[in-house]
């Protein structure tokens, strides 16, 4: 069990980081999401089973909607 | 500003790493936050709310006046989005695609309106031309997926889930009909005046609850006071108050997603959008 | 040797999430761009969730969730058979809070794109200044 959550953890690292550097705004949202859904797995492990089912709908779901949506309305262009 | 911002980060962490000495072990039975209130909840929460999911029961039932100015935030984000964000002003141009030919009219004059129906149908500026396959197998999707909120919200008392998720899970529903067809579909089919009043009735709901037991002799959100309004069993009546504050979250967190969604990619002007 | 892995392994986790949550407040003190801001500050929000979440958690105890509940009269329940439910009720509202003002930033990003034409901090100083 310990095995499984730290190498999702590790995961979860590598997303975040590939999160905020990549450069176009559009892949971050995407990066984002797959951050929520690690994170979700994560405490779906630790037994918080009722968060990981609201970061589930919520992290993974619809805040990458929203995101995505305002992406549509700005632009995908960053410097960093 | 990213050197200082390295050393500020840097300097915090190492002082949190410091601290993470003094932590207890990872899963510890013993350790102090697993000691003191909890165990509390975890042996009496069934006694005396007959309610097995203790999330539900602490967040709804011990912990209900927080979950309540929780909903309260989530109305007043859909509330800020939308006071944020509307724009009223009237379009300045329209498209118009001519179906059985695809000869596309620019309307420049605001007063003029052509009639939508067989013949013109309404296009947005960047338009895609819409796909049958993904149309139907939304139009086939989205009743299931509504019907699944419904299930999380009926059963937050007894499985992971409750108002939140659910309320998420509709919203999402109606977010996807946008997707698929178009940002006009939905707002034609559900006005948006319906979605603030909606987003108004859930919170309405909880306090409403919360409220009816003063009346009845309780405290505010006792909800064993309201016993003798509902037939039944009254050893159950905390669990059927939890299931009646859990649907008027999850009208609400439905209506707000959709009214942040709608003025989000619309920037406001409810016409056009992903 | 067998005592020792678990002990490591225990702190490992909270370094990471310390590491986490460092990610989070780098990118929102040094990016630039005001998006990229955001998404520093939900990862740091998430840290902190976890870090709360794994506080909870409990060796050898189950799902939060009672057993038999109905008609399982005489069983004595034992708190140490349950994962500890009170972290996860505080983060249940963090989570659900942080999607609202998420939504609400974005709404706030979006505004500010109208006006400016732009989300990059250092441009948008330059048109504050003119």
């Amino acid at each position: 069990m310990l095995w499984i959550d730290l190498i999702v953890l590790t995961f979860v690292i590598f997303c975040a980081i590939a999160a905020i550097t990549v450069k176009d705004l559009l892949a971050t949202a995407i990066l984002f999401g797959a951050y929520s859904f690690m994170m979700c797995l994560l405490w779906a492990v630790m037994g918080a089973v009722d968060v990981a089912f609201t970061e589930a709908s919520v992290g993974a779901g619809v805040s990458t909607v929203f995101f995505v949506a305002a992406v549509f309305r700005t632009s995908r262009r960053t410097k960093d | 500003m990213k050197l200082l911002g390295f050393i500020v980060v840097s300097l915090a962490g190492a002082l949190l790493l410091y601290g993470t000495q003094d932590f207890p072990a990872w899963g510890d039975p013993q350790s102090p936050a697993s000691v003191h209130l909890s165990n509390d909840y975890i042996e009496k929460a069934v006694d005396q709310t007959q309610v097995p999911n203790l999330v539900t029961a602490v967040l709804a039932d011990y912990r209900g006046f927080d979950t309540m100015f929780e909903t309260a935030v989530i109305f007043c984000a859909g509330l800020a989005c939308f006071l944020l964000l509307r724009d009223f002003s009237k379009k300045r141009e329209r498209y118009y695609r001519h179906v059985s030919t695809g000869v596309i009219l620019h309307v420049k004059n605001q007063e003029k309106k052509l009639t939508v129906g067989n013949e013109f149908e309404y296009m947005d500026k960047d338009w895609v031309p819409s796909d049958l396959i993904i149309k139907t197998i939304c139009r086939i999707l989205i009743p299931f997926i509504q019907i699944y909120a419904l299930y999380v919200v009926a059963h937050g008392d007894f499985s992971p889930g409750g108002g939140f998720q659910g309320g998420v899970i509709f919203g999402a529903s109606f977010i996807l009909m946008a997707i698929s067809y178009n940002l006009k579909t939905l707002v034609n089919r559900i006005k948006e005046k319906v979605f603030g009043i909606f987003a108004a009735v859930g919170v309405l709901i909880y306090v409403g609850i919360a409220a009816l037991c003063m009346p009845m002799g309780g405290n505010f959100l006792d909800y064993s006071k309201l016993a003798p309004l509902i037939p039944g069993d009254p050893g159950h009546i905390r669990a059927l108050g939890m299931l009646g504050v859990e649907i008027g979250v999850g009208i609400a967190v439905t209506a707000a997603m959709a009214i942040i969604y709608i003025n989000i990619v619309s920037e406001g002007r409810h016409d056009e959008g992903l | 040797m067998t005592d020792l892995l678990p002990l490591i392994v225990a702190k490992y986790n909270y370094w990471l999430y310390v590491i986490l949550m460092m990610i989070g407040l780098y990118a929102m003190i040094a990016k630039n761009n005001l998006i990229k801001k955001l998404v520093g500050m939900n990862i740091f929000q998430t840290a902190i969730i976890l870090f709360y979440v794994s506080i909870g958690y409990k060796v050898d105890a189950t799902l939060p969730i009672i057993q038999g509940a109905h008609g399982g009269q005489g069983a004595a329940i034992q708190a140490a058979d349950y994962i500890n439910p009170l972290p996860h009720v505080l983060m249940l509202t963090a989570i659900v809070v942080s999607v609202a003002t998420f939504g609400v930033a974005m709404a706030l990003a979006v505004r500010i794109y109208q006006r400016y034409q732009t989300l990059e901090e250092d441009e948008l100083r330059m048109r504050l200044s003119e």
